[in-house]
């Protein structure tokens, strides 16, 4: 285990939470803002919450206006995730954390992947692109 | 990274506090993907929907006193007047209506309310650079036309449209845009429904890469649609090619630029059968039909006329389509056709409405997956099948 994992920032902020591993993609507006929980059926992640969570997916699916108001709808309820460590993120996804003031990273390394399982603890410095175990 | 003058005065505030927030946010979005300057755009659309974040967007920069610069055209939300006809509708859902119309204005938008701008009133040229959100938008004009736009969100092409500029990296730069994987479809195409399934099950197979496909002769320009939304719905696909079709792949040297394909794929009628029967609800009984998404053409519009001509449909039937179609259905006698039947041409309104709250809980059919993919959320069941199988079915009342 390192010491330290780089990543690169893309929406900034500085918040600790327990990771949640996600293998599909994910679509913010099928996430029930009233608990957070995940509503696609196919979803590995189904009936699952988000809230609190540092959320590590491989990209974001979904038409323009459904990751904001996804967002949106689970800021307004505090069921939002703590942050977000994605791989591939498109702009829909990355413009709608930066409007959204959400803590959001990619570029993660690749030991991250390795080390890390659901429920590790973690704190997530996005501003300067540094992720810790605690 | 650079900024001209005149895009520091904008940052600064010179221009107000929502021209400011607009250059603020590009900036984000600019140096998350280390961009090393703006770029002028010459046309933008804006996903507008209608929805608690959109509304809170705009009214924020209106706040501002934030004018567009490049005025773009919008997305559907829902059509009152039409929808006060057929149903009742929640005096909040209303209010939102008209805040979002009042708020959009102001910011000198273009009110087409159509989700396909790229057919009409918002058509780019090759090589354009240009910032479309609606993500059935964005892979057309990227890919049909050649011009270039990321994969915008709603308030990403909005402060686009307001600051006149957008970030350079990512699908405007030529060398990004190379095919990586190579399709190849076996499957019979025979319809534009297929490229529905094709669109819907291809991200399965290529995640996050550029497809080339191969093996697609001619598709209309439907088909060039329902592809784009889909690839959309099923994943995250803003720029595709045909191979020997679309203007960046007419040969495979020019849709790989030169490089090989990362790996090659194959998609066969198999895949495509699976992938509709794990998407679509049961056969039986429905209770309404619905097209539009994206919005019905001309075209699609003439095709239920024609299958509805002089008969009694058992379930209520709705298209969703642009203004300008609505209009031309009237004057062609199309509309007239439908009434007489029992269905309704809607204009400017999208199915992720909350006017549709009368059809909650209960099962439809439609040919767009897309359409049954967001309407989870509303609590609405579809069956999902080809164009005119489905108006058998509401001919009918069960598929």
């Amino acid at each position: 285990m390192k010491k330290q994992y780089d990543c690169h920032k893309i929406s900034g902020g500085k918040v600790t939470g327990q990771l949640l591993f996600s293998d599909d993609g994910m679509c913010f507006y099928l996430i029930e803002p009233k608990d957070g929980k995940i509503i696609e059926k196919e979803h590995c992640l189904y009936q699952k919450s988000v809230a609190g969570k540092i959320l590590v997916f491989p990209y974001g699916k979904g038409s323009s206006v459904v990751q904001a108001d996804g967002m949106y709808q689970l800021k307004m309820t505090g069921m939002n995730p703590a942050a977000m460590i994605v791989v591939n993120a498109d702009t829909t996804l990355a413009a709608s954390a930066i409007i959204l003031d959400a803590p959001m990273v990619n570029k993660m390394d690749d030991d991250f992947y390795k080390d890390f399982h659901d429920g590790d603890m973690v704190e997530l410095d996005a501003d300067n692109g540094i992720l810790r175990k605690i | 990274m650079y900024l001209t003058e005149e895009e520091k005065k904008m940052l600064e505030g010179n221009y107000g506090q929502g021209t400011q927030l607009a250059m603020k946010i590009l900036v984000a979005i600019g140096e998350a993907y280390d961009a090393p300057k703006m770029v002028p755009v010459t046309r933008t659309h804006v996903a507008l929907s209608n929805q608690e974040a959109d509304l809170w967007f705009a009214e924020k920069l209106t706040a501002g006193e934030a004018v567009c610069r490049i005025r773009p055209t919008v997305n559907p939300s829902f059509n009152l007047e039409q929808f006060q006809a057929i149903t009742d509708i929640d005096r909040e859902d209303e209010e939102i209506v008209k805040r979002t119309h009042a708020a959009y204005t102001k910011l000198g938008a273009i009110m087409t309310y159509d989700c396909t701008p790229y057919l009409e009133k918002n058509v780019p040229r090759f090589g354009e650079i240009i910032s479309f959100s609606e993500s059935s938008a964005t892979p057309f004009v990227n890919s049909v036309y050649g011009a270039r736009s990321n994969r915008e969100s709603a308030q990403s092409a909005l402060c686009s449209a307001v600051t006149g500029v957008t970030p350079y990296y990512g699908f405007l730069l030529k060398e990004n845009r190379a095919g990586q994987v190579l399709v190849h479809v076996e499957a019979d195409m025979e319809d534009d429904f297929t490229y529905q399934m094709l669109g819907y099950f291809a991200p399965k197979k290529i995640g996050f890469s550029i497809p080339v496909f191969e093996g697609l002769t001619n598709p209309s320009k439907e088909a060039l649609m329902n592809l784009g939304a889909q690839l959309n719905t099923g994943g995250n696909v803003a720029l595709y090619h045909i191979l020997g079709f679309t203007p960046e792949a007419l040969t495979m040297e020019d849709a790989f630029q030169g490089k090989k394909p990362q790996y090659e794929v194959t998609i066969t009628n198999n895949d495509l059968k699976n992938m509709r029967e794990e998407i679509s609800d049961k056969n039986g009984k429905i209770d309404f039909a619905l097209y539009g998404c994206p919005h019905f053409t001309i075209d699609q519009v003439c095709t239920v006329a024609e299958m509805v001509k002089g008969k009694k449909l058992s379930v209520p039937l709705f298209i969703m389509t642009s203004s300008l179609t609505r209009s031309l259905s009237q004057k062609m006698g199309y509309a007239d056709i439908i009434k007489t039947a029992g269905g309704e041409i809607v204009e400017d309104t999208c199915m992720d409405q909350p006017c549709w709250k009368f059809l909650y809980g209960k099962k439809g059919i439609t040919d767009s997956p897309k359409c049954a993919y967001y309407t989870k959320r509303r609590d609405m069941q579809f069956i999902i099948a080809p164009l005119k199988e489905s108006i058998y079915a509401a001919l009918k009342g069960e598929y």
